[in-house]
This record gives structure tokens, C-alpha cells and sequence, in this order.
């Protein structure tokens, strides 16, 4: 298996360590729970150094780029970054991305470290036109989330981040190293995403504990992130999006730019909207005792309708929650559907998402 | 970790305190901590009957379903009515508050084929190697 710069810290700190995706990584460390709450009311620090950075380089980059995924670089200014897709050409999704824009001839893709290789090969065959460059063995990438998170940040960087609003990104100093310093997440919560080199990846993470201890800052692994996510109504790839899945199921459509010129996947995508979706992610949350679990079926009225992608208790709501696909016709918020569990029907409802909404990230 | 003495072990990680013909069950110590915050409990309702090796309830943590096993056979007598609002119980008190079910045996000799402390705590051992 895998490590990353921060393993031999995972372990001092007595992580739980699990494979996930052929990397070891800490799934917690003093508890998900723990470590979610911290998240959710003083800041958490995970090291994501598994997932991958893949740049388009050259005078060709920003056109490739624009071939190769589903949303608008154009759009983009300089130190901008933006939520993407990589598309099969039949509509179907390779992989959702950050696709940053450090200049025109220079983009960096934060690739789900899953689909690394694939995503690699990907851009290698449809973002013609650029250099291909996987830069995912140098770069370490730390996320340092949480209301607190800026205030602990701003301790260790003369950086802007006052005037970085959410997707925007600079490059600047972190503890003395090199830093990307971008003002996005995957939690939720306002918060950092520092990319560094893999060497300073120890550095920055320690000078980050101990700046941020005063404010209850604590480390945070995969079990945490995937709790918070959820809550957040946020996609995770090989759950609610895949090969199988079009971007407008996915409730995804807003990614995707019909309009911005041709791209891998335009044709097919321009066909599905005019046939209509076929099912339709929705959130649910369960109104009776019981979990809803990957794979468990949606029921109406004892007939299958669907079936949940991802599922948990909600550690802030305290609730069942989930999202998954069922047929259009009962997607409508408050319509009322069962979850079967252990073959029970549970009862559950349809519900607006996210299912949590933080204010300080409103206000970011 | 805590390996009480008083205690009998099953190799699914369930402790069982025999008092006369009744035996009271939860998880073990090692059990609630492979499974990290537990956020679910389902416990079989008084007057089931349970048979040894057999599922009789489920615990779910945050990320994972896992069934609890009845260590022994009988009908259930009582269940910890306060674990479903407070399933950290399981957590924070295995082997006290975090108690599961009571079962009046129906087969003593069912017992014999648990573990004690001492052989249970080598078992455990082996399960981290």
C-alpha cells in the first residue's frame, strides 16, 4: 500500500489506518464523531495527499482543458478555480475534479485519488493540445476546514485570505514553505486547501496543529470526511456519480456548459436533456429508527423505486440521512418513501439538500 | 484493554455475566472499539427466543452494520431500554451501562463452550496479528 508524507504522524497520533484506494490512510483518530463536530464548530486538519494533481501545460492547455471537461474554464480569471467534470463521450462521468486556473497556460486538476491513473490517461487521449503532466508525487495536499479555519491560517501566511473568496486560490508562503492556498473544501464548512511540496508536507502539518491548538484544532480522517460530506449533500465518486451516471441525474446539471463550445460528452449530454431523466438523485432522510446504507433499496408504497448511494446518521442532525436515485415521479420534495433495512421498510421522506447548511460558510 | 474476570467471552466478541440461569450480554471492549462510535443498536424485543451462533441484533457505527450473535441459547427476559437513545453507552461502558440483553438460558451447557478471560484475551491477540 501506499503512504503519504504524513503517515508516520498518523501513526504517532494512534490513527486507525485503512486501505482506500490503494493508499493506507488514517480513518480516525481519537473518533469520527469527535472529529466531525470538531470540523463542524472550531476546525479539523486532514491530510488528502492520496488524492491526485494532473496540470495542462502550454500554449494549448486552456483550449485542451476545455475540451476534455464539462464546465467553463473560460469563465475562469487567473487564481480562480472551479467544481468540473470529466465526461465519457457517452455522458456517463469519468471523474468530478477542481480545475484551477494558475494561468492560461497553466491548469491544475485535483483529481479523486481513485481515478488518478484512469483520469491521467483520460487527459492524455482528449486534452489534445497540451502537455500532460502528473504531478501527484510531489504535491501533498492538506485541508484545514472548520469556522476557525481562517483565523488559525492567517498565523502562518501573509497571504490574502481576506480577499480570496470561495474558489479562488493564490500561490504564497505556509510556516515558511511554498503553498497553493485555496479557498475550498469538501466539508461543508468555510475552510483551506494548502497544496505543498510532498517534502514540506510534515512542516506545514505540524506548524498547522500546533497554531491551531489553542482553537481545539484536532486531526481529522476519512471517516469524518465522509460524514461531513454527506451532510453537505456533496457527491462521492462510486456512489453517487460513475460511469453509469449523467451529470443531470446527478443533480449535476449546473456543471455542466452546453453552450461553451464543444467537449467530450457534449453530444450525448445535448440527447439525455432532451429525453428526460430517467431517475433522479434526491436526499432522504429517515423518519423511524434505522440507517440508510449504500445499496439498500427505496421503496413507495412497497415497490422499488430506487435505491440509496450513500447513507449515514447525521452527527449534527442526529437523523438517518441519505442520498440516492429513485424514478423522477417520486423525487418531489416530502414525498414519502421507505427505506428497506434488514427487510424492513423504514419509513423515510425526500428532503431539500444539504441537509446541514453552515452559516459561517455562507458568509465566507 | 479490559478483560473482566467475572466473565465468559464468545468468539464473535460478546461478554456474558452468568448470575443462576440468566445471562446478561453486550459487546466487549475490543468489539466496541473495531467498530468506533456506535450510532444504532437493534435489540431483539423481550420474550424472543434466541439461539446460540444466531444473530439477535444488530450494532451500526458510523461507517459500518455489524451483527451481535446470541453467545448462548434461550428467551430473551430483558433488553437495555436506555442503549437506543444512547447507543455511546456501548462505547463508554461495554461491559456496564452498555449492557445489551438478558437471556434466561435454556441450555447451561452452552456455556461451556465460552471463552475465559485469560483465553479470550490471547484470542484477541491473535485477531491483531
Amino acid at each position: 500500500m501506499k503512504h503519504t508524507p504524513l503517515y508516520a504522524a498518523h501513526r504517532a497520533l494512534g490513527a486507525r489506518l485503512v486501505e482506500f484506494a490503494g493508499w493506507e490512510m488514517p480513518v480516525q483518530y481519537r473518533g469520527i464523531l469527535d472529529e466531525h463536530n470538531a470540523v463542524r464548530t472550531r476546525a479539523g486538519l486532514f491530510d488528502v495527499s492520496h488524492m491526485g494533481e494532473i496540470e495542462l501545460r502550454g500554449a494549448g492547455a486552456l483550449a485542451a482543458c476545455q475540451m476534455a471537461t464539462a464546465n467553463d474554464v473560460g469563465r475562469l480569471a487567473d487564481g480562480r478555480a472551479q467544481y468540473s467534470l470529466l465526461l465519457e463521450p457517452s455522458g456517463g462521468i469519468v471523474d468530478d475534479v477542481i480545475v484551477h486556473r494558475i494561468h492560461a497556460e497553466r491548469l491544475m486538476i485535483c483529481v479523486n485519488a481513485s481515478n488518478r491513473d484512469k483520469d491521467f490517461a483520460y487527459l492524455g487521449e482528449h486534452a489534445r493540445g497540451a502537455d500532460v503532466v502528473d504531478v501527484s508525487d510531489e504535491t501533498a495536499l492538506l485541508a484545514l476546514q472548520g469556522p476557525r479555519a481562517t483565523q488559525i491560517l492567517h498565523r502562518l501566511t501573509d497571504a490574502p485570505l481576506g480577499s480570496l473568496p470561495r474558489f479562488a486560490f493564490v500561490d504564497g508562503v505556509v510556516a515558511g514553505r511554498r503553498a497553493l492556498i485555496a479557498h475550498t473544501g469538501y466539508t461543508g464548512e468555510d475552510g483551506w486547501e494548502l497544496y505543498c511540496a510532498a517534502g514540506d508536507a510534515v512542516t506545514l502539518w505540524d506548524a498547522l496543529l500546533s497554531a491551531g491548538a489553542g482553537d481545539g484544532l484536532i486531526p481529522a480522517g476519512l471517516g469524518a470526511r465522509d460524514t461531513l460530506r454527506l451532510e453537505a449533500a456533496l457527491p462521492l465518486y462510486g456512489h453517487e456519480l460513475g460511469a453509469d451516471t449523467t451529470p443531470f441525474e446527478a443533480r449535476l446539471g449546473w456543471v455542466v456548459r452546453l453552450d461553451k463550445g464543444d467537449f467530450v460528452g457534449r453530444a450525448a449530454l445535448r440527447e439525455a436533456k432532451a429525453h428526460g431523466l430517467r431517475r433522479c438523485l434526491v436526499g432522504i432522510e429517515t423518519t423511524a429508527a434505522g440507517i440508510p446504507r449504500a445499496d439498500y433499496a427505496l421503496l413507495r408504497d412497497g415497490a422499488r423505486v430506487g435505491h440509496v448511494t450513500s447513507g449515514t446518521k447525521s452527527p449534527t442532525l442526529g437523523k438517518g440521512i441519505g442520498l440516492g436515485y429513485v424514478d423522477p415521479a417520486v423525487s418531489g420534495i416530502g414525498t414519502p418513501l421507505a427505506v428497506e433495512i434488514r427487510g424492513r421498510a423504514v419509513d423515510a421522506t425526500v428532503v431539500r439538500v444539504p441537509f446541514y447548511r453552515s452559516q459561517a460558510l455562507a458568509t465566507a | 484493554m479490559e478483560f473482566p474476570d467475572d466473565l465468559k467471552y464468545s468468539r464473535e466478541h460478546e461478554w456474558v455475566l452468568v448470575e443462576g440461569n440468566v445471562a446478561t450480554v453486550g459487546i466487549t471492549a475490543f468489539a466496541e472499539e473495531q467498530l468506533g462510535d456506535v450510532v444504532f443498536v437493534e435489540l431483539p424485543a423481550v420474550g424472543d427466543k434466541v439461539t446460540k451462533d444466531e444473530a439477535m441484533g444488530v450494532v451500526e457505527s458510523v461507517k459500518a452494520v455489524s451483527d451481535v450473535y446470541a453467545p448462548i441459547s434461550g428467551t430473551v427476559l430483558e433488553v437495555n431500554d436506555d442503549l437506543p437513545e444512547n447507543t455511546e453507552l456501548v462505547n463508554e461502558d461495554p461491559y456496564g451501562d452498555g449492557w445489551m440483553v438478558k437471556i434466561e438460558l435454556s441450555d447451561v451447557t452452552d456455556l461451556e463452550e465460552l471463552m475465559n478471560a485469560a483465553d479470550y484475551e490471547a484470542f484477541v491477540q491473535e485477531q491483531q496479528e
